[in-house]
């Protein structure tokens, strides 16, 4: 059993969607995916665990050996990645499952379908098996964006759509580089080769250009992120909560390709334009959250913000940068899905008002309030909760590399002017309200809704408490990530990476 | 043969971004499909151009790599999929709008 626990994350969404295809009634589509998302979040905490005895796992699709068939790799960084995922889509699943998921054909199957592409993504060790797991996880997004109809989402839906197309488009095309240079597309074994002599090195160096290039245009990097505020806006609630970790696909691949293969052999490739245009992106996400007129887009600035914030790390090219990253990229996530969430809930209470920025129908429930409060200190990067943690992490390990001080303003100053909108925002919500006369009864929030954003909610509070255990799990994270040598040799095997350093 | 392929991706590609920089719909639709293309061509030459040669290593000297072969009929399949998937939007958003143009509201 634990010989094929890599695939488990991969299979179960997979099943559970062909099983909702089967069965179309909706009730049966709600239970299944429920359950689905509980057993993916218990075995990708149970693959998290078993990744944290140091071991890189390898799994062979069809036991096919490495260089020739596709494999899944886990190590620490993958399955904490994708227990991340399971947590964010048992959220947003249990938020839709309250009426979101009426509103349109088939929710349940390509949720799942979704989760299964995130899943692949991050597991799997094959650049063109990359590609395919990136196109699944895209056509469910393209088709989730929909959900819901509306002509905004439409508009979105097309921009997002052509864009993506061409991201693919480059994606081939580094790959046919890659493979027409080094020979191979298994990411272990590009890093081996890639140590070797022989091969035409500035075809190479092109190649991971566009392979980057593909990676930022995922992640929103600033010239290649006017898509993602009014995508993000235009999608419903609980769709927008699990687009939030589509950023971070972007940011993980490239963490990991930098790491294994870049690192040793072309280190300066990512050097003075990534920090730069990370910073520029910052800036641009910043202003975005002060001109924001609606909480659903000042969460989609946020997640670009942060976005940004995660950019700056892959130049540096260093562990204890990475740890850092790894907890902001795990605290981040949750905090933007919850407030993408919190949106929705508060959208319904506000009457015609719902989340622009004005003056609407009081919110009735305390709880909405207090989780506001909660997660705009979070978000805000305030103390005690995780946000102040994840920003501390990443302005100390940044101070040493070589942009530190425009790093450290860029940072301070966003958070500053993020605590000011959210600030303004809350005002807005809370305390201004409209004339008695218009008001009517506000819609009950159900069980499932409010657990999934107090669940999401929670996650502030509960990963500052957890700082120390989670910290040092991103610090071993990051220390497996930056030894490539053994994700080599475990994927390759010892004899033929020897073998073929000889010649 | 590779200058002839090396022209027709290179026409294929200038024809495919030409059209996806229009400002409506359709055309930017029928330039992904000539991106798309090109990007195909690409993907098979990446395993060297073999003229007479089997996909298969021991039946003859000279062989041509499957490998390539079996991404571009990858690449194809997705790449047919997501622009069924975009046609389909574009005639929503035209049917919605009233309008294929890409934005709405500022046309000429």
């Amino acid at each position: 059993m634990t010989a094929h626990a890599p695939i488990l994350p991969i299979l179960i969404p997979f099943a559970a969607a062909l099983l909702q295809m089967v069965c179309g009634r909706l009730a049966w589509q709600r239970l299944i995916g429920l359950l689905a998302a509980a057993l993916l979040l218990l075995v990708t905490a149970w693959l998290a665990q078993l990744a944290d005895d140091g071991q890189v796992r390898v799994y062979a699709l069809g036991n096919w050996p490495a260089p020739f068939g596709i494999v899944l790799v886990v190590d620490r960084l993958a399955a904490a990645m994708t227990l991340l995922t399971a947590v964010l889509g048992l959220a947003s699943l249990l938020y839709a499952s309250a009426g979101f998921d009426e509103r349109g054909l088939h929710f349940h199957p390509l949720f799942q379908l979704q989760l299964f592409g995130l899943c692949g993504a991050f597991l799997t060790g094959d650049l063109f098996n990359l590609f395919v797991f990136f196109e699944v996880m895209l056509l469910a997004s393209y088709t989730l964006l929909a959900h819901g109809g509306g002509l905004a989402r439409t508009r979105a839906g097309i921009s997002y759509v052509v864009l993506n197309l061409i991201g693919s488009a480059i994606f081939l095309i580094a790959l046919g580089l890659l493979y027409g240079t080094l020979g191979t597309l298994n990411l272990a074994d590009l890093a081996h080769r890639l140590t070797l002599t022989g091969h035409d090195q500035a075809l190479a160096r092109l190649a991971f250009a566009l392979l980057v290039t593909v990676f930022v245009l995922k992640a929103g990097l600033l010239p290649l992120s006017f898509w993602l505020p009014h995508t993000y806006t235009a999608a419903g609630a609980p769709v927008a909560a699990l687009f939030v970790i589509m950023t971070k696909v972007g940011i993980v691949a490239l963490l990991r390709v930098q790491a294994t293969a870049l690192l040793p052999t072309m280190p300066d490739l990512l050097d003075y334009w990534l920090t730069t245009l990370a910073l520029a992106t910052i800036a641009f996400a910043a202003l975005g959250v002060l001109a924001a007129t609606r909480l659903r887009a000042l969460a989609a600035w946020l997640t670009l913000l942060s976005a940004g914030t995660l950019l700056l790390t892959p130049a540096q090219g260093n562990a204890a940068v990475d740890t850092a990253a790894i907890y902001y990229l795990v605290q981040s996530t949750l905090a933007g899905a919850a407030l993408f969430l919190l949106a929705g809930a508060i959208a319904e209470q506000r009457g015609r008002a719902a989340d622009h920025l004005m003056a609407g129908q009081p919110l009735s429930s305390t709880w909405l309030k207090v989780a506001f409060l909660v997660l705009a200190t979070t978000l805000a990067g305030l103390p005690p909760f995780s946000g102040f943690v994840g920003k501390l992490m990443m302005l100390s390990t940044l101070r040493e590399v070589s942009a530190g001080t425009a790093i450290w303003v860029a940072l301070l100053a966003a958070g500053f002017v993020v605590m000011i909108a959210l600030a303004r925002d809350g005002c807005y919500l809370i305390w201004k309200h409209q004339a008695k006369a218009e008001t009517s009864a506000a819609p009950l929030i159900g069980w499932q809704r409010k657990t999934a954003i107090l669940l999401l909610v929670a996650a502030g509070p509960l990963l500052s408490l957890l700082a120390r255990p989670l910290a040092d799990y991103a610090g071993e994270a990051a220390s497996q990530l930056h030894a490539p040598g053994a994700y080599v040799r475990a994927v390759l095997g010892t004899a033929a990476v020897e073998q073929g350093a000889t010649p | 043969m590779e200058a002839l392929l090396a022209i027709a991706i290179g026409v294929l590609t200038t024809c495919g971004v030409f059209l996806i920089l229009r400002a409506r719909t359709f055309p930017v639709l029928l330039g992904l499909t000539l991106l798309s293309y090109a990007v195909n061509l690409f993907l098979f030459a990446s395993g060297r151009v073999q003229l007479d040669a089997p996909p298969l290593i021991q039946a003859a000297a000279v062989y041509t790599d499957p490998l390539p072969q079996a991404l571009v009929l990858t690449a194809i399949v997705i790449g047919f999929g997501m622009t069924a998937y975009l046609a389909m939007l574009a005639l929503r958003g035209l049917s919605e709008s009233g309008s294929d143009h890409v934005d709405p509201g500022r046309e000429p």
